[in-house]
């Protein structure tokens, strides 16, 4: 079990440098590194603080804490996963709508121009 | 640019992807059989010549500057024609399946039931062209789930060729399915308590290219489209009173 932990502490602390790293040199946003470093800081507290992993263990009704650990570290990389996708598909949506409105000012102006014929 | 000369006026709307072998013989079809209507084809940021043949052939022609499939390229025709003016729109693919010839029988049905919908339906005459077995099994299907979602039978609830008046196409230029859209719209549409018809239409070969439907298709089709279908019923619209 405490390799586990030991391992898991670095991996967290591995992802909330690199989550701070990238914020920094602007490759992700502000609001978008939240739920990495929330999830990263939860599993940090759990790997560093045993007492409470085995109380996490028994409310979840998992005999085993590194396997209560295991599960907690899935269910939270899927909340971001989840967080992920409905920021995703905000965009797309936004991008469509962007895609559109482009086009119909394009043949708008090309229209006013008088090229809308004249292309091709 | 074009726009409506008349109180009654039709546009016609193309979405064509790589369509450049079939979409010029399209429009002039549509412009010898329906010379009252408007054509704009809507080239879904095609990598061939869709656009140049499409303009030499006397359409009007929108280009998405990125490629957005079906349903994103059929709904910037309908917000375009929303924002001109435009009474009524009839959808025709591009690869020619659909007969021109049926336009005006389409267009002259929306002006005379007053309904926000009609289908261009292949089965209500005949057996509907060359549809594949899987296709058949997939039609039969959602025949049987829309029947009491939609309170009515419909015959032929995936076909594209589909006119629109003014009321439907406000409701498609802001809210339109992306993916399949066919099915979806028709449970769109019943959420406001819109009225369909559908109207015996014949279906061709395609003009060239071939499907690209596959078995798998087909099946992500149907659970694609069934979960869109549950996700609109489900979903709370502000009803028509």
């Amino acid at each position: 079990m405490r390799e586990l932990l030991d391992f898991t502490t670095g991996m967290s602390l591995a992802v909330i440098l690199l989550v701070l790293v990238s914020v920094r040199r602007r490759h992700i946003r502000v609001e978008y590194s939240v739920s990495w470093l929330g999830a990263a800081l939860a599993l940090l507290a759990l790997s560093r603080w045993p007492v409470a992993l085995e109380k996490l263990a028994g409310w979840l009704g998992i005999g085993n804490p590194p396997l209560a650990l295991v599960f907690i570290v899935g269910c939270l990389f899927l909340v971001v996963l989840f967080r992920l996708s409905v920021i995703i598909s905000d965009l797309k949506d936004a991008n469509i709508a962007l895609t559109q409105r482009l086009a119909i000012l394009e043949y708008r102006l090309e229209s006013a121009h008088g090229t809308q014929g004249a292309q091709g | 640019m074009i726009r409506p000369a008349h109180p009654d006026s039709l546009l016609v709307i193309v979405p064509a992807f790589n369509e450049e072998a079939a979409v010029g013989r399209v429009v002039r079809e549509i412009r010898e059989k329906a010379p009252e209507a408007d054509v704009l084809v809507i080239d879904d940021c095609s990598l061939d010549q869709t656009a140049a043949v499409a303009r030499q052939a006397g359409a009007e022609v929108l280009s998405l500057p990125y490629h957005l499939g079906l349903g994103g390229a059929v709904q910037a025709g309908y917000k375009l024609a929303y924002e001109l003016g435009y009474q009524y729109v009839i959808r025709s693919d591009g690869d020619g399946q659909h007969d021109p010839q049926d336009i005006p029988k389409i267009y002259e049905a929306l002006k005379r039931s007053g309904c926000q919908m009609v289908i261009g339906s292949r089965f209500l005459e005949g057996e509907g062209g060359q549809t594949t077995l899987v296709r058949s099994l997939g039609i039969g299907f959602f025949r049987l789930v829309l029947r009491p979602i939609l309170g009515r039978p419909v015959r032929d609830p995936t076909s594209g060729f589909v006119g629109v008046n003014r009321e439907a196409l406000q409701v498609f230029s802001k809210s339109f399915p992306l993916e399949y859209p066919e099915i979806e719209a028709l449970v769109v549409l019943q959420r406001r308590r819109f009225r369909f018809l559908e109207v015996p239409c014949r279906m061709r070969p395609r003009l060239a290219g071939r499907s690209t439907i596959t078995v798998l298709k087909s099946f992500y089709y149907i659970i694609h489209v069934l979960l869109g279908v549950f996700v609109n019923v489900l979903k709370y619209e502000r009803r028509r009173r």
